[in-house]
């Protein structure tokens, strides 16, 4: 790394402090390959069946409120004039929102080193997936004609007929596509390694043949190793301006309509920074869960979940900064309808849903000012899912109360939604469960190669280098 | 990493777990990707399209009626037999007592023409096979085009050269939609309208320039157009 002609320069660098220790308990490499492993090894537990079971039950659901939909059309839902996007935008906005935590951790917070990634990326990544499944199925099912999605896509056809390249919808079709692409292709390479660990460690036919067909071959060869750095190296750089771009993009779905309360050029950082709330909000709850059932407790542990936290705690608050700064300009703008939007928002008929999300959003992450809460897994797991119905009711509020008054009297509105919204939004958590519930079961739930990356034992300590080896000259042996 | 022959947990003593052959695979992935890309869009382009489904489509009629002999050998008018073509949407297909304004004196005993002087006597029109055919979603009015110069033998080909009629033109919205962006190349004066032989004289597009403005021709490109 360094030229010859600084070679003898003393470059002092900081001591890595005692509690950046990133794995706990004194695992070993092999603790850390058996306590992942062993999870898609063993028997299968009877828990698992009981979750698994519940998934489908709600995924049942999620099916009879589509065959009911395709089959009666969307006046099935509570869509009226002139409210005619509301728990379907709201729902594919949550969801996506949902899936933003996964490519920030692992693109975002690998490119700036942040090693504490390692034992949540692989898990958030699924998430990532799973959450970006669930959101394009709105946009896919609130056309009413499913069978007509393909004018989704900008394919040539007998209407001469092209998609609207101006509108943000179909840059949404690109951005969300992209996102979609790049975040499975981004979580499959890191799985490779891992996957050739469960091959390798397979006691049956059928696990070799699997694992082997999706490790592609992986024999951990020193070139094998440079390949997949770089790779991965280049879908992080790929990744992280999709975490910026995709949210912003479903922002311009309302920010460039001129619709009052949407028409608001905040929208691209709030939406985001929203986005990486409800991820991060959502990745602790189920983190929480998945450590406790698996005893990952020294992989993840409390160090990670606060670092988490947080991050919470920075985008919600600014996401109540934006909450702000929304009525600030409605009222600087000198705009009658502008002003009226927010004023109704917060006082009109749907105050309750506005007052919901502010308590949810912008009161309830403040609690992790505290370190004692930020530290407390019955309190993170309370908190995260209040700001999952918090950002849920985000989406709703500026969907619903923006459309609801129209410029006329006239044609003001009240949404109500019907057994079949309400249908369609849980079974969509049966869906997302449905899916984590068998990652949890059949992939490593963390990443086995990079956890070991960032233990002790896999840093050389070039820097001090006459101190550590007159103290521990053999640390890896001391370690293991 | 540990040798893959000698492993120190002694889980597999075998790692590998596929064949040395299954080493081409990967290699082989790429191109079958693309191959079978390329054939998915052929196979829609070329055999989903209306170019393949509708045209060439001619169906048997009740009655072996000849336009070549009718048209272009006898020098039949289209308006003789299809009347409305100047006044509403629909050409209209004649009535068997137009037919027998001739087929009195000629032929009168044909064996072919026998559905033809039954559908006269007993009032039943002769079930003629509809060729040509546009979605009901779709509005079109003969009238409409006929009367700004569209000639028959843009959408209809030469039926006067046709023993038996045939779609010559896919029918598509593409196709309707690439004369409606730009009728020009398209018309002709509306003496001509139903001369199948007429050919420009000079450029064609430049007539059809002069046309548009004589005859103010606008066609709509929004939905509403035809969707009505």
């Amino acid at each position: 790394m360094s030229a010859p002609s600084i070679a003898t320069t003393k470059i002092p660098i900081p001591p890595t402090p005692p509690d950046e220790k990133l794995v706990t308990g004194g695992l070993t490499f092999s603790d850390v390959t058996n306590l992942v492993s062993q999870v898609t090894e063993q028997k299968t537990p009877r828990n698992w069946y009981l979750a698994f079971a519940f998934s489908l039950a709600l995924l049942g659901v999620f099916g009879v409120s589509v065959l009911w939909l395709l089959w009666e059309g969307t006046g099935v839902w509570g869509l009226q004039q002139p409210v005619g996007w509301a728990w379907d935008i709201t729902n594919f906005v949550f969801w996506v929102g949902i899936g933003h935590a996964g490519t920030l951790i692992s693109a975002i917070l690998f490119l700036f080193r942040q090693k504490w990634r390692t034992s949540v990326n692989r898990a958030a990544e699924a998430m990532t997936i799973f959450a970006v499944i669930c959101a394009l199925m709105f946009p896919g099912l609130h056309v009413g004609r499913i069978w007509m999605a393909y004018y989704l896509f900008p394919l040539p056809n007998q209407m001469g007929m092209w998609p609207n390249f101006r509108s943000p919808l179909l840059w949404d079709v690109f951005a969300v596509g992209t996102y979609f692409t790049v975040s499975l292709l981004f979580w499959y390479v890191g799985l490779v390694p891992d996957l050739a660990t469960l091959r390798d460690r397979a006691k049956t036919r059928t696990r070799a043949l699997v694992y082997g067909l999706l490790s592609l071959g992986w024999r951990g060869s020193m070139r094998h190793w440079i390949n997949y750095e770089k790779a991965y190296l280049i879908l992080a750089g790929i990744s992280t301006p999709l975490v910026l771009s995709v949210h912003t993009i479903v922002s311009f779905d309302f920010a460039t309509s001129v619709i009052p309360g949407w028409h608001t050029t905040i929208f691209p950082p709030y939406f985001v920074a929203g986005a990486i709330f409800s991820g991060f909000a959502m990745v602790v709850s189920l983190m929480v869960i998945t450590r406790q059932v698996f005893g990952f407790k020294d992989l993840v542990t409390l160090d990670h979940l606060e670092k988490m936290n947080k991050i919470i705690l920075l985008t919600g608050t600014m996401v109540g900064y934006a909450y702000a700064m929304e009525f600030f300009i409605a009222w600087y703008s000198g705009s009658l309808y502008e002003r009226y939007a927010f004023i109704n928002r917060a006082f009109g008929p749907y105050a309750w849903a506005y007052w919901t999300m502010i308590t949810c959003n912008v009161i309830s992450p403040q609690f992790f000012w505290f370190r004692k809460f930020r530290r407390s897994i019955p309190v993170m797991f309370v908190l995260s899912i209040v700001v999952n119905i918090g950002m849920w009711f985000e989406r709703f509020v500026i969907i619903v109360t923006s459309l609801h008054r129209d410029y006329l009297p006239g044609s003001w509105g009240y949404f109500m939604p019907t057994i079949w919204d309400i249908g369609l939004f849980v079974g969509s958590f049966g869906l997302f469960f449905t899916l984590f519930v068998l990652f949890l079961r059949f992939l490593p739930v963390i990443a086995v190669s990079e956890v070991k990356g960032v233990m002790p034992e896999a840093d050389p300590h070039h820097h001090a280098h006459e101190e550590v080896e007159e103290k521990a000259p053999l640390r890896t042996a001391e370690a293991s | 990493m540990d040798a893959p022959e000698k492993r120190s947990d002694g889980l597999n003593e075998a790692p590998y777990v596929f064949p040395k052959w299954t080493n081409r695979i990967p290699g082989l992935v790429p191109p079958a990707f693309v191959l079978g890309l390329a054939a998915i869009v052929f196979v829609i382009w070329f055999w989903f399209s209306p170019k393949h489904t509708e045209v060439g489509y001619a169906p048997k009629q009740p009655v072996p009626y000849s336009h070549k002999l009718h048209v272009g050998e006898l020098g039949l008018d289209c308006r003789y037999c299809h009347t409305a073509v100047e006044k509403g949407p629909i050409a209209s297909v004649p009535s068997a007592e137009t037919c027998m304004n001739c087929h009195t004196v000629i032929k009168h005993d044909s064996e072919l023409l026998a559905p033809v002087r039954e559908a006269f006597q007993t009032g039943k029109p002769i079930e003629w096979v509809r060729v040509h055919r546009v979605a009901d979603y779709a509005y079109f009015s003969h009238a409409q085009h006929v009367n700004k110069g569209v000639g028959c033998v843009e959408c209809h080909g030469r039926v006067d050269q046709m023993e038996v009629v045939r779609v010559t033109q896919p029918l598509s919205m593409d196709w309707c939609l690439e004369c409606h962006r730009d009728p020009a190349p398209y018309l002709r004066p509306k003496d001509q309208v139903t001369n199948m032989a007429w050919e420009p004289e000079g450029d064609r597009r430049a007539i059809g320039e002069q046309l548009m403005q004589a005859y103010h021709v606008q066609p709509p490109t929004d939905c509403a157009g035809c969707h009505r």
